[in-house]
C-alpha cells in the first residue's frame, strides 16, 4: 500500500523531473520515460510546487485517486507521475475555474463516503478498497449515501476522469503529461509539423518526438 | 445613440463559408461591399497542434459570440428543453472554414429531385407522409458551373469519377457529370485507408478518395497539406486548408472595394417604409452602428440567419423579416451523422497522423445509388474512413468490453490497443418534417438580452432505418478488412449540429419557401440569404461546397440583376 507520505514524494519528484532539461527527454524512446516506481523516488523527493487552486489536503486526496485511475505499475508510470494533479490544479485556477466548487464539494463528499462506507479515510484504504469505492462513485452508487455529492456521484467521477485523462495525455504545456509519460503509454509518436508518406505506412514506427506544440516559436501560446 | 455610417452597395452579414465566397464576385463586379464579421482575423500562429486547445476547450478564440447564443433543443413541442454547453460553430474571418474538416462534396443529382425521382421510381407513397420535402427549384446541372467555380477558385483536391459522362472507377462513379477534373489530385492515401479501399473492392463496392478543400500540392502559392494530425477543429499552420480567410476574402479585399469589419455583432436588419431592407444594425464594444446598404446578404450560420430574421420585426413584418408567410424556421433539419460504427483491429493502424479529409469513401449505399424497391426507406449514407487520432481521444477509446474504463487492466488494454480502433463517419439522408422547426426560445436570452434560438426536432423512422442499414454495411466493410470487434453508437438527438439545413428554404412557391430560386427573399426583394439555411435536402454529404456554390450563384445573380434588385 502506498502511504500518503509516499504519494506526496512522488508528486514532488514528478514535478522536479519535469523541470529537467528537455534535450535528453526528446531523445528518449517511447516507453522509456523517466521515474516509474514510488520506491525508486524516495531519495529524489523535493517539495511539491505551490498549488494554485486546490488546498494541500485536496491535492493529496486527488493524487491518491488518480493513482488508482491510471496506476504506476511495472509497465510504466501513471497519472501521478504525469502530473495530472498539477494539470487539474492549474486549470482550476484558470480555464476550468467554473469547476472549482465541484471539486471542493466532490472531493469532500468522496472523503465522507470513504468514512461512511469503509470506515476510514480514502488514503488509508487498501488499493482494492480504494478501487471498490471508486466503482461506487463511478456508477452513481455513492449518490444516495448521504455523503453530500451534488447530483449523481457519477457526474463527479466523469469530470474527474476526463480531467485526469487531459492531464495525462494532453500537451505538457498545461502542466500534465510530464516526461511525456502519457504519450509513451499510448505509443503516440509525438507532435510533428510535417508528416511524410512513410510515417503513415502500416507498420511504420516514426521516431517518437517528445516536445510540446509550444516548444517551437511557430505558435502563439494558448 | 447609434452612429450611422456611409452607405454601401451591399452589406454581407457573416464572413464564413458562404459570405466569404459571395464577397468576391460582388467586389470584382465593381460593387462597394462591406462585410460584417463578429469575430476577428486569426493567423497560422494561432493554429497550434494542441488537442487541449482545439478539441477539449473548443478552440478558444478572441470572440465568443456564438458560444453565448447556443440554441436550446427539445425533441418535440412537449419534450423537455435542454441547452448544450458550446456552439458547434465559431466566430472569425473565414468562420468555420478555419477549423472544419474541409470535405468538399457536390450533392448527388438525386438530392435535388427527391420527390419526383422517388415518385417516378417507387411511387409517391414512399415519401414519408409527415415530410415537407420538395424538389429543389432546379437540378444538379444548374449548380454544376458554380461547383466548378468554387472548386477551382478556392482549391479542391479530388478525383473525378464522372467526367462529362465518362466514368472512372478511381473517382466517385455515382457523382453527377462534371465538366472538368479537380484542380488538384486527391490527398494521398495511408496504409490503413489503402487497406480499407482494397477490402471495399473485395466486396464489389467502388471506393474512392474523397474531395477536400485542402491542397494536395502547392496551389495559388499556398503550401500543400502537412498531414500533421491537428486539422480536426484546428486551423491550418501552413494555410493549406482553403478557407475563405485565405482564398476569396483576401482576393476581394485586393479589389479595393471590399471592407472587412471585425468584431461587428449584428443585432437586427432595418426595414424602410416601403418594406425593403435599408441596412444592418450592429454593436462593437457597446457602441451601436447602422450600416446602410442597398442590398443586404444574410450569410451567418443557419441558426443565426433564422434568429436575425425573427428578431428583425417591423410594421411591414410583424412576425420577423420575410416571415409574413410563416416559413422562417420551417423545414429545418440537421444531418444524421450519429449511429456510429467503431471497429477494433488485431494490429496497429498507424492513424496517429493525417486529417479527417484524408480517407476513402464508399457511395454505393448513398442517395438512390441502389435499388430501394424492397426496402422501407428512401435515401442512404456515405461511408467515410479517415486517418485521424489524437492522444486524449485515443485514451478515451471504447474498450469493447475487454477492459474496464480505468485502472491497471485499462492501462494494459490501452498500451496495446490505443492505435487499433477506427470510427467511420457516416452521413445519412435526413428529411424535413412538419414538426421539426426553429423559433425563438421563450426564456433563454443572450448577453444583450435577445432570445436565443430554439430547435424543435427529432429523427423519424426513415432516418432510423437508414441508420441501421448503413451500420450493417459499415460493419461488413470493417470485417472484410480484418476487424475483430465492432461497437455501434446511437443515432442521437437533433441538437445543435455542424450540418444544419433549412429555416429559410429555397423554392419557387412563396407559401412554402422563404427565398426564390436565386436566394432572394420572396417578400423582401433586396434581401438575399446565403448558407445551409436555403437548402431543402441534406443528401449524404457535407454541405459546405454546395452552400458555397449557391452563394456564388446568388452573388452572380445580384450582379446581373443589380438594377431590378437594388433600385
Amino acid at each position: 500500500m502506498i502511504s500518503r507520505r509516499d504519494l506526496l514524494k512522488v508528486a514532488g519528484a514528478a514535478a522536479a523531473g519535469a523541470a529537467t532539461a528537455g534535450a535528453e527527454r526528446a531523445a528518449l524512446p517511447a516507453g522509456a520515460a523517466p521515474a516509474a516506481h514510488p520506491e525508486s523516488l524516495h531519495e529524489q523527493s523535493s517539495p511539491r510546487r505551490p498549488l494554485e487552486a486546490l488546498t494541500a489536503d485536496e491535492a493529496d486526496l486527488l493524487t491518491a485517486i488518480v493513482a488508482r485511475l491510471i496506476p504506476s505499475d511495472p509497465s510504466g508510470p501513471g497519472a501521478v507521475e504525469a502530473g495530472a494533479v498539477t494539470y487539474i490544479d492549474r486549470s482550476l485556477a484558470g480555464p476550468l475555474s467554473s469547476s472549482r466548487e465541484a471539486y471542493r464539494r466532490g472531493l469532500a463528499a468522496l472523503e465522507r463516503y470513504a468514512t461512511l462506507s469503509r470506515g476510514q479515510p480514502f488514503r488509508e484504504l487498501s488499493p482494492t478498497d480504494q478501487d471498490s469505492l471508486l466503482i461506487d462513485v463511478e456508477t452513481g452508487g455513492a449518490t444516495a449515501s448521504g455523503a453530500g455529492f451534488d447530483g449523481s456521484s457519477a457526474a463527479f467521477f466523469a469530470m474527474l476522469k476526463a480531467h485526469t485523462w487531459q492531464g495525462t495525455f494532453g500537451d505538457p504545456y498545461y502542466g500534465g503529461n510530464q516526461g511525456f509519460v502519457g504519450w509513451a503509454m499510448l505509443g503516440y509518436p509525438g507532435v510533428r509539423t510535417a508528416v511524410t508518406p512513410d510515417d503513415q505506412r502500416l507498420g511504420a514506427r516514426p521516431v517518437p518526438l517528445r516536445r510540446s506544440a509550444y516548444d517551437t516559436d511557430l505558435f502563439n501560446k494558448a | 445613440m447609434a452612429q450611422t455610417l456611409k452607405g454601401a452597395d451591399v452589406v454581407i452579414i457573416g464572413l464564413g463559408a458562404a459570405g466569404g465566397i459571395a464577397c468576391l464576385p460582388l467586389a470584382e463586379a465593381g460593387l462597394e461591399v462591406v462585410g460584417l464579421e463578429a469575430g476577428t482575423w486569426l493567423t497560422r500562429r494561432d493554429f497550434a497542434p494542441d488537442e487541449i486547445r482545439n478539441n477539449v476547450r473548443d478552440w478558444p478564440q478572441a470572440v465568443q459570440k456564438a458560444n453565448h447564443e447556443v440554441p436550446t433543443h427539445r425533441a418535440n413541442a412537449s419534450a423537455p428543453t435542454t441547452r448544450a454547453a458550446s456552439h458547434p460553430m465559431m466566430n472569425g474571418v473565414g468562420g468555420t472554414t478555419l477549423h472544419y474538416w474541409a470535405q468538399s462534396w457536390r450533392l448527388n443529382p438525386w438530392d435535388f429531385k427527391v420527390v419526383s425521382e422517388t415518385t417516378r421510381r417507387y411511387g409517391r407513397a414512399r415519401i414519408p407522409a409527415e415530410s415537407t420535402v420538395e424538389d429543389w427549384p432546379f437540378g444538379y446541372e444548374e449548380l454544376e458551373p458554380y461547383y466548378d467555380k468554387v472548386e477551382w477558385e478556392t482549391g479542391v483536391s479530388g478525383k473525378a469519377g464522372n467526367l462529362k459522362g465518362e466514368l472512372d472507377l478511381r473517382g466517385n462513379v455515382f457523382e453527377g457529370p462534371r465538366q472538368r477534373e479537380y484542380p488538384m489530385p486527391p490527398l494521398r492515401g495511408t496504409g490503413f485507408t489503402d487497406l480499407m479501399a482494397a477490402a471495399a473492392r473485395g466486396l464489389g463496392w467502388r471506393p474512392f478518395p474523397g474531395p477536400a478543400q485542402i491542397n494536395s500540392r502547392t496551389f495559388q502559392d499556398r503550401s500543400p497539406c502537412m498531414y500533421h494530425g491537428y486539422c480536426n477543429r484546428g486551423g491550418c499552420h501552413v494555410d493549406a486548408k482553403n478557407g475563405t480567410n485565405v482564398t476569396t476574402i483576401p482576393r476581394a479585399q485586393k479589389t479595393g472595394r471590399f471592407r472587412v469589419v471585425t468584431r461587428a455583432h449584428v443585432t437586427t436588419i432595418d426595414v424602410d417604409a416601403r418594406g425593403r431592407v435599408s441596412g444592418v444594425r450592429y454593436v462593437t464594444d457597446g457602441q451601436e452602428f447602422v450600416q446602410p446598404a442597398r442590398v443586404v446578404l444574410l450569410g451567418a450560420y443557419v441558426y443565426e440567419n433564422v434568429r436575425l430574421l425573427l428578431l428583425s420585426k417591423s410594421k411591414a413584418f410583424p412576425d420577423g423579416l420575410s416571415n409574413n408567410h410563416g416559413q422562417v424556421g420551417r423545414h429545418y433539419l440537421s444531418h444524421a451523422t450519429g449511429a456510429s460504427v467503431t471497429a477494433l483491429f488485431p494490429f496497429d493502424l498507424n492513424t496517429w497522423y493525417g486529417l479527417p479529409a484524408q480517407g476513402v469513401a464508399v457511395d454505393d449505399w448513398a442517395d438512390d445509388n441502389f435499388d430501394h424497391a424492397g426496402l422501407d426507406f428512401i435515401g442512404g449514407g456515405n461511408l467515410w474512413i479517415y486517418s485521424d487520432r489524437r492522444p486524449i481521444q485515443a485514451a478515451n477509446m471504447n474498450t469493447f468490453g475487454r477492459a474496464p474504463g480505468w485502472g491497471a487492466q485499462w492501462k494494459a488494454f490501452i498500451r496495446q490497443s490505443a492505435d487499433r480502433a477506427n470510427t467511420a463517419y457516416l452521413q445519412k439522408t435526413t428529411l424535413p418534417y412538419e414538426a421539426n422547426y426553429l423559433d425563438l426560445d421563450p426564456e433563454v436570452r443572450d448577453p444583450l438580452g435577445f432570445p436565443v434560438l430554439r430547435i424543435t426536432a427529432d429523427y423519424r423512422d426513415n432516418e432510423r432505418r437508414i441508420a441501421a442499414f448503413i451500420q450493417d454495411k459499415m460493419e461488413a466493410w470493417y470485417r472484410a478488412a480484418g476487424a475483430i470487434d465492432i461497437v455501434r453508437g446511437p443515432l442521437g438527438t437533433m441538437g445543435p449540429n455542424t450540418h444544419a439545413y433549412g429555416g429559410t428554404r429555397m423554392g419557387d412557391n412563396p407559401e412554402t419557401n422563404v427565398v426564390d430560386r436565386w436566394g432572394f427573399s420572396h417578400e423582401v426583394p433586396n434581401l438575399g440569404i446565403l448558407g445551409g439555411s436555403v437548402m431543402g435536402t441534406s443528401g449524404a454529404h457535407n454541405p459546405t461546397l454546395t452552400l458555397q456554390a449557391l452563394a456564388w450563384r446568388t452573388a452572380d445573380h445580384l450582379v446581373r440583376s443589380w438594377k431590378s434588385i437594388a433600385e
